[in-house]
């Protein structure tokens, strides 16, 4: 898949990009009295940022408004949000992201850049992802993270809407910790992507998939218990502090349901 | 190169333990996912599309020589079910035995003494194959085609399946492992200068899911 990257890089600077590009920018810093503060809140195109009431008074809270819209084809949406030490973020979006065919046929991209200095937490907690028919999106989801930061980050994927066919969706989630990787992994499903990929060692004719990551520096001395939560969800110790719940299901509803109760289990 | 070293790291009777384990093929004829050969290929393309390309890859960087404990913690980072951490380290050590009685060499004796626990099979199947004088595109080669060839097996096995019918599905699938292989030493070459983030890192969570599941169960035929 890098490969194909490079490749697309080399050629475009003969023609302007079609799709549009727009990022969003957010920082947060310890306020120094206990809370956290947003110094940088910064939306663009489709890609609105509100501020929120948060559930705890040492975090804030931001959410991604407006996202309906877009990736179309061609699209490069990017959302990089930094966590400063000591500061409390939590990231939620209000609806939906659907991934749309664009005129161009060219793929569309999203990419989400997390960075957790030290003693910072971040809860990245967006709506599902919906690969619709016809569409073609990379996903690319990178964390890096400083040793005493912690995260919660979920990932839900629903393969086109409802009795739809979808499209073609490749995604990377590489989360690096103290500068090593301690989860990279990637998935490729759709018409397009590799043979099997709906078959008995891919999907199996599951329409929604999700994973919940949980990083906590306190799981280093006593690690979560690998455990079968269901016939299609386990959560599972990574080589480090941290345990990642995978999920499969034949609609988004049910990988929600898993992924909450998982979340209320390992994720405070 | 020698074709016929390749021949000896490949073949199924090469002391290294594989036959133990289905590659997930276990789970997947219990819960009637692989039921025939049909089934068994489209299993068998599945895999070797996410974890075979994945371990085809780090094997060719291993057999070009990139730091095994590099690679070894970028195997870890790929691997997130401990059920199958667990199974590429014993048969990683299960391997470096083998091989070491094989190929005497500093570069496994070095391995062995720095993982005394066993390092992630493809790993050391890379550094093996350095060993006997093969290259990146051989260890991937054989990696890509354990992949397939050890849930092949089992499913005669575990299924009563025609092993004429399960060769067939292997040969049919020659042409996909070839370009697998392919793309993995490519992806090894670029790893010498970018870093194991070039290698690619496909996943399959339903068999990560089943792994999970497959450990669980209190009797198995086969160990992963």
């Amino acid at each position: 898949m890098s490969g194909a990257a490079t490749t697309d890089r080399a050629q475009a600077p003969a023609t302007p990009p079609a799709g549009l590009r727009a990022t969003a920018r957010i920082r947060a810093a310890a306020d120094g009295r206990g809370g956290t503060a947003l110094p940088l809140l910064a939306g663009e195109g489709p890609l609105a940022l509100r501020r929120t009431r948060s559930s705890s008074a040492a975090e804030a809270g931001v959410m991604l408004v407006g996202a309906m819209s877009a990736p179309l084809g061609g699209d490069h949406l990017t959302v990089e949000a930094t966590a400063g030490p000591g500061a409390h973020l939590a990231l939620a979006s209000a609806a939906a992201t659907l991934a749309l065919p664009g005129r161009s046929g060219e793929p569309a991209r999203y990419d989400v850049h997390l960075t957790l200095e030290d003693g910072a937490s971040v809860r990245w907690l967006p709506e599902p992802l919906v690969s619709v028919r016809g569409s073609d999106l990379r996903v690319r989801t990178r964390v890096r993270m400083a040793p005493t930061a912690r995260l919660v980050l979920r990932e839900e994927q629903v393969l086109g809407r409802t009795g739809e066919a979808p499209g073609l969706l490749r995604s990377r989630l590489a989360v690096e910790r103290a500068g090593t990787a301690l989860l990279d992994q990637e998935l490729a499903c759709g018409p397009g992507a590799p043979g099997g990929w709906d078959g008995p060692a891919g999907l199996a004719g599951h329409r929604a998939l999700g994973q919940l990551l949980v990083v906590e520096p306190a799981f280093a001395g006593s690690p979560p218990a690998a455990a079968v939560l269901g016939e299609f969800a386990v959560v599972t110790p990574l080589a480090g502090p941290a345990v990642l719940v995978t999920a499969l299901a034949p609609d988004a509803l049910r990988v929600r349901e898993l992924l909450d109760a998982a979340c209320r289990t390992y994720g405070r | 190169m020698s074709r016929a070293a390749l021949l000896v790291l490949a073949d199924g009777r090469f002391p290294a333990g594989g036959h133990a384990h289905s590659g997930g093929a276990e789970a997947a004829c219990k819960a009637g996912r692989i039921h025939d050969a049909a089934t068994l290929e489209d299993f068998c393309r599945g895999r070797l599309h996410t974890a075979g390309l994945t371990a085809a890859a780090l094997a060719a960087a291993a057999a070009l020589g990139l730091d095994p404990a590099v690679l070894d913690a970028a195997a870890d980072a790929r691997t997130p079910s401990l059920a199958l951490r667990t199974a590429a380290r014993r048969l990683g050590r299960q391997l470096l035995r083998a091989a070491r009685a094989t190929w005497p060499g500093a570069e496994l004796e070095a391995l062995a003494a720095a993982f005394p626990r066993g390092a992630h099979q493809p790993v050391v199947l890379g550094v093996t194959a350095r060993a006997a004088g093969l290259g990146p595109g051989d260890a991937a080669h054989v990696a890509a085609y354990e992949s397939v060839g050890g849930p092949a097996t089992a499913t005669v096995r575990l299924l009563g399946l025609d092993p004429f019918e399960a060769s067939g599905v292997l040969a049919r699938l020659a042409p996909e492992l070839d370009a697998v292989a392919a793309r993995a030493e490519r992806a090894a070459l670029r790893a010498r200068s970018q870093g194991p983030q070039a290698l690619p890192a496909a996943s399959s969570p339903l068999l990560d899911i089943s792994a999970e599941v497959h450990a669980d169960w209190p009797v198995r035929l086969f160990a992963s």
